[in-house]
């Protein structure tokens, strides 16, 4: 090995807890969260720093929402939090007390796809199918509010959902799809 | 034609699950008893472990171990292997160093593996990973190919002086200086192709599993080829024979190269579970996915062109070094070498060319295959080169393109870097490129953009790649350690329906539907029919993966040679039933019928048949119908192609806008071209993606700088165009299919046409040269240099 400057450099983090205080902080009682998912009433306990998306994922085991990154960019854990979509990795599971939420397994209802579900299936918008689900979520917020998007509508919407696959071509020609099929009432 | 079969537009028998939430990826899978592990990762470049203390990390409640490369050692654990051997210009091997999954006394990179805590929750692995103290003594580091190779560079290796892992050349000197001696005109540039994250949407995640009862491994991991990572960590890195370990890879959310690769943290988990005697998951957090998945590209090169007075290119002679990294991925030696250097003949007759690469060390993440794997390097660089050569011999860039390609008699065509292409049509593909992207009337666009204030430039590439890897004998021979077949077994179910049990692996690719086309087509099932079955060594029984665009090519071909067999058999089964001659049998639609009659069965009467075999010619035909078949290619595939981008530059800010691409693609027959359109539209937004945002950035202490999705720059949907696309088909000369490969192209082709329509869009200000990525800093820069 060529010479070095020994540069002694220890990485435990300063001020990082021991042992005894990591298990008695506060933030790993559990505490009850009570709220609606995909139209049932459901309650567990959780740490307070567990994340809504891992309330979901973990306690609930509904690992249709994904998760994409760790800076909340990629948008793969988009769900409907009261009828809004939301990044679930912004949201403490904590503050979902009392919410109602919807993921992407509460979309279709008795087994019939959604038009929008259908729509990405029609224009091939989906590959590998892990962005999917925050995709389709966030369409359907899109298309809540403004009925009839246009491609640049569509592609302003959609710029904090990644998508690696796809090119996102046909992502804007389903989610287009999807809103002409909810307008037609299909 | 079939419905459902070759050439339909099917949709994905896959989408359902995608759609409604029900996929299964690694992460969606948890396994009883289950407990989690969190890596501890070097956080310097160079450094000497003087100590790694894990005392107070097991002290923490809930938490199950803590092991470190010195307990791996002691285990006997072997090093994570490399799959490609490249020889030096003096014939010696490349330089070969250790690659523990934990390091014990040395970490070479910023996220280098240190320990491992296992724990009750992920979030306590996570805390009490901070408690697990480790002294580092920091060695100097090289963070970069300058770096690396400066006068008296620290080493990455004692074992790699100059920090050089090979030397190496391909092509003929000699006859290369002698047309240069010869030229009447030269180009000549520098190019740097920037380092990449692949960035698949999923992150990486392993589950390890040991069942003492059986004595049996099982590793949930997500991977484009779980055989070849059961035969990489089985054989080499943990002793354990192939009946012994299991490895499933279920839906995997894209790879694009970067889940080729064998993996510290798969033989970590799997080795760990053992000890623990519980199953261990690990998930990699997106940031972490940055200093730990294989990265890419990252060339520097210079490059000449010599032509005589017509702009007929007589010699290229090419000098590359390449970033491999800290240690040696498992195919990263392979990706700067023969899979580069062997494409730069390109779509050209360049008679003489000669290429030298030295693939070399650095403090950084290990660098290996990323959609395209050195093809799009190779494209890059002969395409940009091409169009400045036009400039010097005062032609068209299309043009001189023409004057060049080698013509479609001319095939098969021998280049001078060891590649022979079957087939091809490349002014075909131009003249479809010219006018899907109406060409001709660029000028009037140009001209308003111009009176918007904006800049417009197009810029025209005509790549070509080298697919379907590959002939074992010739990649074997070329220093590849693996076999590269394809096998396939078709199972036909006593009702008639059908299971395919398929090598290839798809994360994305959608072969649950292509693949099951292939069987409609051959056996006229009905297309719900039919289930492929991928992605676990328990149920397929072998299999090379998907990577190098090679499903369709290698594996499609598997499975149709595996069909072919069952057409074989069921005709003879057919001929008694019918009693018949097998030679008067035709199998068509689904329906087996004697040759001028009406007498007929049905193929899934035939399968009641094989599985019931009461009335069945027992003496001569075994009962069951299934076939397995294995397929080495003969060549490697040759899918080529034109790319036209459009771009608009706001000379005030500099920020390039890509308003068209067009895409002109000869993948040779296409099974379904909704699939192929949109692997193109895939391919093409990376390859803007490369060319305008992307680019992994160290500082000179070997920080990753750009480590998160918020400082790396992946195309969002407002920056990306809609594509025009259309393919153009000359078929495969040496597979039955006539396919060649679809997933690479996109990336290969279209960062030189996107560079090379911002200089143009920048020809007035007589900017010659831009680096990638050309992000607005950049393209106002040259503005404003080439102003004063």
């Amino acid at each position: 090995m060529a010479a070095a400057k020994a540069v002694h450099k220890k990485t435990t983090r300063p001020g990082a807890a021991g042992p005894e205080e990591l298990q008695q902080q506060d933030g790993l009682m559990p505490t009850k969260v009570s709220l609606t998912l995909n139209g049932e009433a459901v309650s567990t306990e959780v740490d307070s720093r567990t994340l809504l998306v891992e309330l979901i994922r973990e306690n609930f085991i509904k690992t249709g929402t994904h998760v994409g990154c760790d800076t909340s960019q990629c948008g793969a854990c988009v769900v409907h939090v009261d009828g809004r979509s939301v990044k679930s990795c912004t949201m403490l599971a904590l503050q979902a007390e009392g919410a109602d939420i919807r993921t992407i397994e509460g979309v279709a209802t008795d087994g019939e796809l959604h038009p929008m579900q259908e729509a990405f299936r029609e224009h091939h918008g989906l590959q590998c199918g892990y962005c999917t689900p925050g995709m389709i979520m966030s369409a359907l917020d899109l298309v809540k509010n403004n009925p009839d998007p246009d491609d640049r509508e569509i592609r302003e919407w959609l710029e904090g959902n990644l998508c690696r696959c796809t090119g996102y071509q046909n992502i804007v020609r389903a989610v287009k799809a999807g809103a002409e099929a909810m307008r037609s009432g299909e | 034609m079939i419905k459902n079969g070759m050439g339909a537009a099917v949709r994905r028998k896959e989408d359902y699950r995608f759609i409604t939430g029900n996929g299964q990826y690694v992460d969606d899978i948890n396994r009883p008893n289950q407990v989690y592990a969190y890596i501890v990762r070097s956080p310097v470049a160079h450094a000497r472990l003087a100590s790694v203390d894990t005392a107070a990390a097991r002290a923490v409640p809930g938490v199950v171990a803590v092991l470190t490369g010195a307990d791996m050692a002691t285990d006997g654990i072997g090093g994570l292997p490399c799959g490609w051997g490249i020889h030096n210009k003096d014939g010696s091997p490349m330089a070969e160093p250790g690659h523990p999954p934990l390091a014990a006394e040395v970490v070479r990179y910023v996220g280098d593996q240190v320990a491992v805590v296992i724990a009750e929750s992920k979030a306590i692995a996570r805390d009490a990973s901070e408690l697990v103290e480790v002294d580092y003594d920091e060695l100097p580091a090289v963070a970069g190919l300058v770096a690396a190779s400066a006068d008296g560079a620290a080493l990455v290796w004692d074992e790699a002086p100059g920090n050089i892992c090979y030397d190496w050349e391909i092509g003929d000197q000699a006859a290369t200086e002698a047309a240069f001696a010869s030229a009447k005109q030269i180009a000549s540039i520098d190019v740097v192709n920037n380092r990449l994250i692949a960035n698949a949407m999923e992150p990486r995640s392993a589950i390890g599993e040991y069942d003492s009862g059986k004595d049996e491994h099982t590793l949930y991991t997500t991977s484009q080829n779980p055989h070849v990572i059961r035969l990489l960590m089985g054989a080499f890195v943990m002793g354990i024979p192939e009946h012994k370990l299991r490895v499933i890879a279920p839906d995997v959310g894209g790879g694009f190269g970067s889940k080729i690769f064998h993996y510290a943290e798969e033989a970590i988990v799997t080795w760990a579970a053992k000890k623990i005697k519980r199953p261990i998951k690990w998930t990699a957090e997106r940031s972490e996915s940055f200093i730990s998945d294989a990265h890419g590209r990252d060339h520097v090169t210079h490059a000449e062109m010599a032509m005589d007075e017509n702009g007929i290119f007589v010699g290229l002679r090419v000098s590359t070094r390449a970033n491999l990294g800290a240690y040696l991925s498992t195919f990263g030696p392979s990706v700067p070498t023969y899979l580069y250097a062997t494409l730069l003949a390109g779509t050209y007759k360049t008679p003489a060319i000669y290429a030298e690469v030295k693939g070399m060390f650095t403090n950084t993440v290990p660098v290996d295959a990323y959609r395209g794997a050195g093809r799009p390097e190779a494209s890059y660089l002969l395409e940009r080169l091409v169009d400045r050569a036009a400039k010097v011999a005062g032609l068209d860039p299309i043009e001189i393109r023409r004057r060049n390609f080698i013509q479609p008699d001319e095939f098969p065509y021998q280049t001078p870097v060891a590649l022979e292409y079957d087939t091809g049509d490349y002014g075909a593909a131009v003249d479809k490129a010219l006018e899907l992207g109406d060409y001709d009337s660029f000028d009037k666009r140009k001209a308003e953009s111009a009176g918007r204030g904006k800049l417009r430039g197009i810029g025209i590439s005509t790549y070509i790649e080298a697919c379907g890897l590959a002939p074992s004998n010739i990649a074997g021979a070329l220093g590849a350690r693996a076999g590269l077949y394809e096998a396939g077994t078709v199972r036909v179910n006593p009702t008639g329906s059908v299971t395919v049990l398929t090598g290839s692996h798809s994360h994305g690719q959608g072969h649950e539907t292509t693949f099951a086309q292939l069987v409609t087509e051959a056996l006229g099932v009905d297309f719900d029919l039919v289930e492929i079955v991928h992605g676990d060594t328990g149920k397929v029984p072998f299999g090379m993966g998907t990577y190098g665009s090679r499903s369709a090519a290698v594996g499609g071909v598997a499975l149709v040679n595996a069909l072919e067999k069952i057409r074989t058999k069921a005709k003879k089964i057919a001929a008694h039933l019918l009693e018949a001659s097998e030679e008067d049998i035709e199998f068509k639609e689904g329906q087996l019928t004697v040759a001028g009659t009406d007498k007929a069965v049905a193929f899934s009467d035939v399968a009641m048949a094989a599985y019931v075999p009461h009335n069945y010619p027992l003496e001569t035909l075994e009962p069951g119908l299934e076939e397995t078949a294995f397929y080495d290619p003969k060549n490697f595939t040759f899918p080529a192609g034109c790319h036209i981008c459009e771009v608009e530059i706001d000379p005030d800010t500099g920020v390039v806008d890509v308003v068209s691409f067009t895409a002109a693609d000869d993948f040779g027959r296409v099974i379904n071209p909704m699939i192929v359109e949109g692997q193109v539209h895939g391919g093409v937004a990376q390859g803007i993606g490369q060319a305008l945002y992307e680019q992994c950035i160290y500082d000179e202490s070997g920080q990753l700088m750009s480590g998160s999705l918020m400082d790396y720059c992946l195309p969002k949907a407002d920056n990306i165009p809609d594509f025009s696309v259309t393919t153009s088909v000359t078929p495969c000369t040496h597979n039955v299919l006539g396919v060649k490969g679809c997933g690479e192209a996109g990336a290969i082709g279209a960062p030189p046409a996107v560079i090379n329509a911002v200089l143009n869009a920048l020809a007035k200000y007589e900017v010659d040269d831009i680096q990638m990525p050309a992000t607005p800093e950049r393209v106002w820069r040259a503005i404003q240099s080439a102003a004063k």
